[in-house]
């Protein structure tokens, strides 16, 4: 390979601009690597840290390798706080949520793409209209319904039932089904399937890369959620992850090699199936995002 | 009854479907029940004296103590600084990453999507966690680094500036990606041949990127920026597990003061008075910007 400096200058315009590529592409790297590496840092730390105990989080050299203190960790944070029973809600919870969320999603997200009917406009139009409406607007009509009408404080369905009506997915079901061609849904109407059987068996299998997209998407949102758990869950054992681990981070005397435990087992997973799943992911947030 | 003979009465009126109504329900209740009432209740709530012992009905109290309220006014002051910084610096330095990560010149690029996309997948709690830690002014590792460098250490959680600035740097490393993803998937809808037409004309890189790219990605960067206000106007996590709102009040916002009415002195009219100006703080900014990058397009 040549060196920069030993291109000879040239007039041929072909060579000129392989040289130019080559000088932006050494610019290119050289900017973007530190950055990429200050973006990694954090959470090169929280995995780090998780692995040492306080002492050499805290000392004048912190360490940049892992350790042999995970358990150690792990166990004083369990000490803190019951995480095991937050990991376990968190599952319940997350795993629930995305099903019953994907269900009534696609249901009418399916109905909105595929039939006319009257008041079709009005009602997706009020749907989508709350999009922009701040959730701080209905935080505290919710809690007074939940907590006080219900009384369901503390239970798994506070925290599912209210986060239900997501408008992202319904937009986004809609969209994936107005992919699906009408013919194959005539066809299985010819045939004398019932309009649940064509929603079951024809049209929700078509659309089964959206589906797990939305399902990354959905899962990841109610496992990270922290304001509304925060204020419906009051009791130690219905924390979430989220819950259990903001309550530590407040407190004055708290063990941060725990805490980063807690961190990396709620990120962890994810890192993995981000690593796997890499185009679900972005396609889950572009498609949201950026019809043409 | 008419005289006109009637045309072949239709064998079958058309119905009106019952199935996508039933498809709908289940959604609509959770909606109705959830969303759209509360959206009304909270409204009502805001006019409704709900202090402890108060006995007066519906007035204007809650919003007349919004405007000389001197806590709301600080959540407002350091939200709209938190969003006139963060925001645009979050925007610009993920179009920037957003061009080079579409680059052809570029390699590697899994590791770097990697690199930038994976704060995303991490929760607002864990990586508050993080950063608390990290930007801790006695051990934190920033400060070592610092330390390590020659620079002065920096008190960072327990100084106004500092502690503002440590929740825009959180909030920027786990959303520029996010932002990222949509401005190149607003990047790849742009047709190669805009491209390839600038460079015959002789447009260099630097040139096209202002006159052809920028322009082209308006309508995604305007939906960005729409949500990136909307979400910055709701920020509570951050200054409330990061900085305790502190030092003093210098990072509340106007979720961790929301958060404070409602759910510590659970004075939910006054609380939902705070929401319903953070409605329509949203409305107007959404409007401004709409107005100001979104003509012609």
């Amino acid at each position: 390979m040549t060196t920069l400096e030993s291109t000879p200058p040239t007039t041929r315009p072909s060579r000129g601009k392989a040289a130019r590529d080559r000088t932006s592409a050494v610019w290119l790297h050289v900017a973007l690597i530190p950055l990429a590496l200050l973006f990694l840092a954090p959470l090169w730390i929280m995995l780090v840290f998780s692995t040492h105990p306080e002492t050499a989080i805290f000392s004048p050299n912190p360490p940049l390798w892992f350790g042999g203190a995970f358990k150690e960790n792990f166990d004083g944070l369990q000490a803190d706080t019951n995480f095991l029973r937050a990991l376990g809600n968190s599952t319940v919870i997350s795993v629930a949520y995305t099903l019953l969320s994907m269900l009534l999603t696609s249901l009418a997200g399916f109905a909105f793409a595929k039939y006319t009917f009257p008041g079709r406009n009005l009602l997706f139009g009020l749907i989508l209209a709350t999009l922009t409406i701040p959730t701080f607007v209905t935080i505290i009509p919710q809690f007074i319904l939940v907590a006080r009408d219900l009384k369901m404080s503390n239970t798994y369905w506070a925290v599912i039932l209210p986060t239900l009506a997501n408008t992202i997915g319904i937009f986004y079901m809609r969209q994936a089904f107005q992919a699906v061609p009408d013919d194959l849904l005539a066809a299985a109407r010819i045939d004398g399937a019932s309009e649940g059987r064509i929603f079951w068996q024809i049209a929700l299998p078509v659309v089964r890369p959206a589906l797990a997209a939305l399902a990354i998407l959905l899962f990841l949102a109610s496992w990270n959620d922290y304001l509304w758990p925060l204020i419906v869950l009051t009791q130690k054992d219905s924390y979430t992850m989220p819950v259990a681990l903001g309550t530590l981070v407040g407190l004055t005397r708290v063990s941060w090699g725990g805490i980063m435990v807690g961190t990396a087992i709620a990120t962890v997973p994810f890192l993995m199936v981000f690593l796997a799943l890499q185009r679900h992911f972005v396609a889950g947030i572009a498609g949201g995002a950026v019809k043409d | 009854m008419t005289t006109v003979p009637n045309p072949a009465p239709p064998t079958r009126r058309r119905r009106v479907p019952l199935a996508p109504y039933l498809f709908i329900l289940p959604y609509l209740l959770i909606f109705a029940t959830f969303w759209a009432w509360p959206i009304v209740s909270s409204f009502l709530m805001s006019f409704k004296d709900s202090r402890l012992g108060a006995t007066a009905g519906y007035g204007l109290s809650n919003w007349q103590r919004l405007l000389t309220d001197e806590f709301f006014r600080t959540a407002l002051k350091n939200t709209v600084i938190i969003l006139a910084i963060q925001v645009p610096l979050m925007l610009s330095l993920a179009t920037t990453l957003a061009v080079a990560l579409n680059s052809r010149l570029l390699r590697a690029r899994g590791l770097f999507r990697f690199a930038f996309f994976a704060p995303l997948v991490v929760g607002t709690v864990a990586y508050s966690a993080v950063f608390r830690l990290l930007f801790n002014g006695e051990f934190g590792i920033v400060n070592r680094a610092l330390a390590g460098l020659g620079l002065p250490e920096v008190d960072w959680l327990n100084q106004p500036g500092p502690a503002m600035a440590v929740i825009i740097l959180a909030m920027t490393w786990r959303w520029t990606g996010y932002n990222a993803i949509i401005l190149l998937a607003g990047l790849q809808s742009i047709p190669e041949d805009v491209y390839e037409a600038a460079a015959i004309d002789g447009a260099t890189p630097w040139q096209s990127f202002w006159k052809m790219t920028l322009p082209l990605l308006r309508p995604t960067l305007l939906f960005c920026l729409v949500l990136s206000v909307i979400g910055t106007l709701q920020l509570f996590t951050e200054p409330a597990l990061i900085t305790n709102s502190g030092p003093g009040n210098a990072t509340m916002t106007l979720g961790t003061y929301l958060y404070q009415q409602g759910f510590r002195s659970f004075n939910f009219g006054y609380a939902s008075a705070i929401a319903y100006a953070v409605a329509a703080l949203a409305a107007v900014f959404s409007f401004a910007q709409l107005r100001l990058f979104g003509r012609d397009s």
